[in-house]
């Protein structure tokens, strides 16, 4: 009859030692996430080329940054790629959602399963496989082919949120609309689509940031001309260490870190 | 006319689709039959062509492409890529695991400030948190000045380009991608069920492997799609962290395609990767699938 009283007695504290093992645990992992960035921050501000010894405090590698022609290149380029991959994205993406929601087709699953193969297929074999077809059909590789490569990895992630937010909508929604005159099309651009909203938005932010960072597609899609910054850092990150990147990163990881603040609030904004 | 009964349809879809509609979805029908489809059939047809002495595709009928990957060598490539994309998926899990669960049985104030700490790295490009790593392992770099430091004695140490520093980019770039499915898995993991184990007198190291573990295995299996299939062939990470010394199927293809110009070649790895990719994606599903219905 002890036993129960007994083990109930040992486990709350048995239980505290084993969080706080894990506490300590997760501790641990976050330092060796956050240490190697943060070592980067610290020494985008050092004068020395190395980043060994502190010999100072400088924005002299920003200043570089700031000053280097390419860079800023390849970073319009990749804002203008994603920027056009977003909307492309948004519109395959909410559209196929929506017919493939409301409709039934022929072959439905088939073209599900089509439609996420790219959210899983490893990036280098989409590259491969775009490069080919381009060579084969004689297209010059440039901005078309690079945001054709991002589409494709980009929009399911738009059809998948639409569709989600679409299967907790209410149908009733948009046969009201049609019971009180509105045709199917104005029923989907005045009802559906303010409803998907929240799934087109944040559709289209994951888009844009895929698009943004990616590398491996690019990478094969690609001509000098419209390379992207994620081509152009790894092209220099390649040659070996390089202040000027360190400065970047920094900047990357800043607007990074304002990003997902900025998500986390407006998700407790909705919240209420 | 139809009835609402029938346009509501279930989750499947409502109405059939009329030819407007197929009109409609024409623009996605065509995306993906021509970047996913045609793509992959050209893939293919390239895999059994020659290539001239320029480097130009011939349009013959051979097999010499894939007996070519079945060379030693490749297949030796091959294994490797599989051993470390495996070794990163361990890894990740030893590590990740008890960090999800600790996230996952957090009061909700530290649970949300927490996961917003494993979502920047998780947001970060990946390029740059390799490239922290470069600046740490390199020669010249702060490991190594701490290293001199404490033991002199030890000179230099060649820490950057080794099968060491490919595993730690491999891990540090995708650890975050194995903690948010196995934290989703474990935020929905009931407590009563833990307790309930723990009354009926299971020691800890019992609880864990026999209700724990079952119970997160979908998010540990999510995870492992996440990490295992994009690091068997992340050129990028091994390039840049292994040099050309430790080659990785994904660092082949990518030579066959800019410098050797054996595009055939490439092709017919490119293939064997992918049925590669299809069984182990296929498997993995059928495990989370199977999980997800033991786990009720």
């Amino acid at each position: 009859m002890s036993e129960p009283v007994q083990s109930s007695s040992r486990s709350p504290s048995g239980l505290r030692v084993t969080r706080a093992v894990l506490g300590l645990w997760t501790g641990g992992v976050l330092l060796f996430l956050y240490l190697p960035v943060l070592v980067l921050v610290v020494y985008s501000f050092n004068a020395s080329r190395l980043n060994v010894v502190w010999e100072g405090f400088t924005f002299g590698w920003y200043r570089e940054v700031w000053s280097n022609g390419p860079l800023w290149q390849a970073a319009r380029n990749s804002l203008v790629v994603a920027l056009v991959t977003t909307l492309v994205s948004v519109v395959l993406g909410t559209v196929g959602g929506w017919l493939l929601h409301r409709y039934r087709f022929r072959g439905g699953g088939a073209i599900e399963t089509l439609a996420a193969i790219p959210m899983v297929m490893p990036e280098i074999l989409m590259g491969i496989s775009l490069l080919i077809l381009f060579a084969a059909a004689g297209m010059e590789l440039g901005f078309t082919t690079v945001i054709i490569g991002h589409v494709t990895f980009c929009f399911p992630f738009v059809l998948v949120a639409v569709r989600a937010r679409l299967q907790g909508l209410d149908p009733a929604l948009e046969e009201a609309a049609l019971d009180l005159g509105a045709t199917p099309i104005q029923a989907f651009w005045r009802v559906i689509v303010p409803n998907l909203q929240p799934a087109i938005v944040a559709g289209g932010l994951m888009a844009f940031t895929l698009s943004w960072d990616e590398l491996i597609v690019t990478f094969f899609t690609t001509s000098a001309a419209s390379a992207t910054l994620p081509i152009r850092v790894f092209g220099m990150a390649k040659v070996g260490l390089n202040p000027m990147l360190n400065a970047l990163s920094a900047l990357f990881v800043t607007v990074t870190v304002a990003f997902v603040l900025f998500s986390a609030y407006l998700k407790r904004l909705a919240r209420g | 006319m139809t009835t609402g009964a029938e346009r509501r349809g279930g989750a499947g879809g409502g109405r059939r689709a009329g030819w407007r509609a197929w009109v409609l979805l024409a623009p996605l029908l065509a995306w993906l039959l021509l970047f996913i489809v045609v793509p992959a059939l050209v893939l293919l047809v390239y895999s059994f062509c020659e290539r001239d002495e320029l480097g130009r595709v011939v349009y013959t009928f051979t097999a010499e492409n894939y007996q070519r990957v079945l060379d030693p060598v490749y297949l030796r490539i091959f294994g490797r890529s599989i051993g470390y994309a495996a070794l990163t998926t361990l890894i990740c899990v030893g590590v990740g695991f008890p960090v999800a669960y600790y996230i996952g049985r957090s009061p909700e104030g530290l649970r949300d400030r927490l996961l917003l700490l494993i979502m920047v790295p998780f947001w970060t490009s990946f390029l740059i948190r390799t490239y922290a790593w470069i600046t740490i392992l390199k020669q010249e770099g702060l490991l190594n000045a701490v290293l001199q430091a404490l033991a002199p004695a030890l000179g230099p140490l060649d820490l950057l380009y080794t099968p060491a520093a490919v595993l730690i980019g491999l891990v540090y770039g995708y650890l975050p991608f194995m903690i948010l499915p196995i934290y989703g898995s474990v935020e929905k993991l009931d407590g009563a069920i833990i307790e309930a184990a723990h009354d009926l007198g299971a020691g800890p190291l019992r609880v864990f492997s026999s209700v724990i573990i079952p119970l997160t295995l979908p998010g540990i299996a999510a995870g492992t799609l996440l990490v295992f299939v994009p690091s068997i062939a992340m050129f990028a990470i091994t390039d840049l962290m292994g040099g050309a010394r430790v080659p990785l199927i994904g660092n082949v293809i990518q030579n066959q395609f800019l410098q050797a110009r054996d595009w055939p070649f490439g092709a017919a790895l490119g293939v064997a990767f992918l049925v590669l990719f299809a069984v182990t994606y296929w498997g993995l599903l059928r495990f989370r699938e199977r999980g997800e219905e033991a786990g009720g």
